[in-house]
């Protein structure tokens, strides 16, 4: 009975334990719809910050969460390019952030940053998140992760969280894209039709 | 074999008290508890996983899921259908992936859940996230190598946006995410999990 005795003792220990060791600190949300974002100044893989406000002439911005290691970011690359493309001339520059620790993930380390945008030349800055301070403010949780931000006088008002389109492994079986129908609404002075979507993605490592 | 037996269910018994103990002294702020005293609590936890976790483990009578041919694949009505076929059977069900590396991570405790509890009506179901490309070239070959024996299906439903919702709208998309359900009774988790925290989360339902 005395093995009981301080056995019990002990499993009440390990119970109250495991909650404790595991105790996380309250999660910020991020923006929703509607918020207006933050602007911020981080180093882009040639060397120099950007920042939003370097944009004068832009009418928002399609900023995208990605990184090198994850295969959905991998997989939506060339989207990306694509949607840079097609947007840019016409007010919506894509801005890429690597939000990942790469002490966590070596793999998506600046150096790394620079050689993948060098080998996929990316049209866009491809800015890396130091100390990983930009995404949480944004609520990004996974790469990739998309915000479509709208530049207005109370500054730039994020419009659309989610996925770039609706099918993020299966390129050719996308049915709707989600980023481009929010820019088009938005260039046409007409509400975004769909403003959150979800989809699978590398939760963020920091 | 009987005094493993009784062993265990003394193990069982004394958790549920021991619950009730920590509702008592700790405050519980959504999913989890904050409790003072972390540290001494951490070494005393170690030294009673070597005290009691090795009792509980069952005999050896694996089900490796030796040199499967064929992965299961299933679309999202074949996800509900598969973990609603007996309502009173515990499903388990971890999204994850081969390239995901906290997922690789918690797969053991994953593995060891349902290994210990397939006597108990639970099942482990390891629901990947993998590209249906891959099958043959990442996730068979993972199996084999890690050995999994725990259920593994392929989840290939395209239209994300519509299914992940449906498995929990609170599910932002990132996998590590564990669903565990029992009848019309279901948690969600978003995050990474110990043995020992899976096997309070199995409490909880």
């Amino acid at each position: 009975m005395k093995t009981l005795k301080v056995l019990t003792l002990l499993a009440m220990i390990v119970v109250v334990s495991a909650f404790a060791v595991n105790t996380i600190d309250a999660v910020v949300d991020g923006y929703k719809v509607g918020d207006t974002a933050t602007d911020f100044s981080l180093k882009n893989v040639d060397g120099k910050m950007v920042s939003l406000a370097d944009y004068p002439k832009a009418k928002g911005f399609v900023v995208i969460f990605t990184c090198n290691s994850c295969p959905f970011s991998v997989a939506n690359e060339d989207r990306i390019i694509a949607l840079d493309k097609k947007y840019k001339n016409q007010g919506y520059p894509v801005i890429a952030i690597n939000p990942n620790n790469p002490e966590l993930k070596p793999e998506d380390s600046f150096e790394n940053m620079k050689k993948r945008a060098s080998s996929k030349n990316f049209t866009f800055p491809y800015l890396f998140d130091e100390g990983q301070e930009i995404y949480p403010q944004y609520g990004a949780t996974k790469t990739p992760h998309t915000y479509v931000l709208q530049k207005t006088d109370k500054g730039n008002v994020v419009r659309y969280i989610g996925s770039i389109d609706d099918s993020s492994r299966d390129e050719s079986a996308v049915s709707s894209k989600y980023v481009e129908d929010a820019i088009d609404a938005l260039l046409a002075n007409k509400e975004v039709p769909v403003t959150n979507t979800k989809a699978i993605g590398c939760s963020i490592k920091s | 074999m009987n005094v493993l037996g009784y062993y265990k269910i003394e193990c069982k018994n004394l958790n549920s008290f021991v619950l009730k103990f920590v509702n008592l002294i700790c405050v519980k702020r959504d999913l989890n508890y904050i409790c003072p005293m972390k540290k001494l609590m951490f070494i005393l936890t170690v030294f009673f996983a070597f005290s009691c976790g090795d009792d509980t483990k069952k005999d050896e009578a694996l089900n490796v899921q030796a040199e499967s041919s064929s992965i299961e694949i299933v679309d999202f009505e074949g996800y509900e259908k598969m973990i609603s076929e007996d309502a009173d059977k515990t499903y388990v069900v971890n999204f994850w992936a081969t390239w995901c590396k906290p997922c690789i991570q918690e797969l053991p405790a994953f593995e060891k859940l349902n290994e210990a509890y397939s006597d108990k009506n639970v099942e482990v179901i390891l629901v990947s996230l993998d590209f249906k490309t891959q099958v043959d070239s990442k996730l068979k070959p993972f199996i084999k190598k890690k050995n999994i024996a725990s259920r593994v299906v392929l989840m290939d439903d395209s239209k994300e946006n519509e299914w992940l919702p449906k498995v929990s709208q609170s599910w932002s998309g990132a996998i590590p995410a564990t669903v565990i359900k029992k009848g019309s009774k279901q948690i969600f988790y978003e995050q990474s999990f110990s043995y020992e925290e899976l096997e309070e989360a199995l409490k909880n339902i």
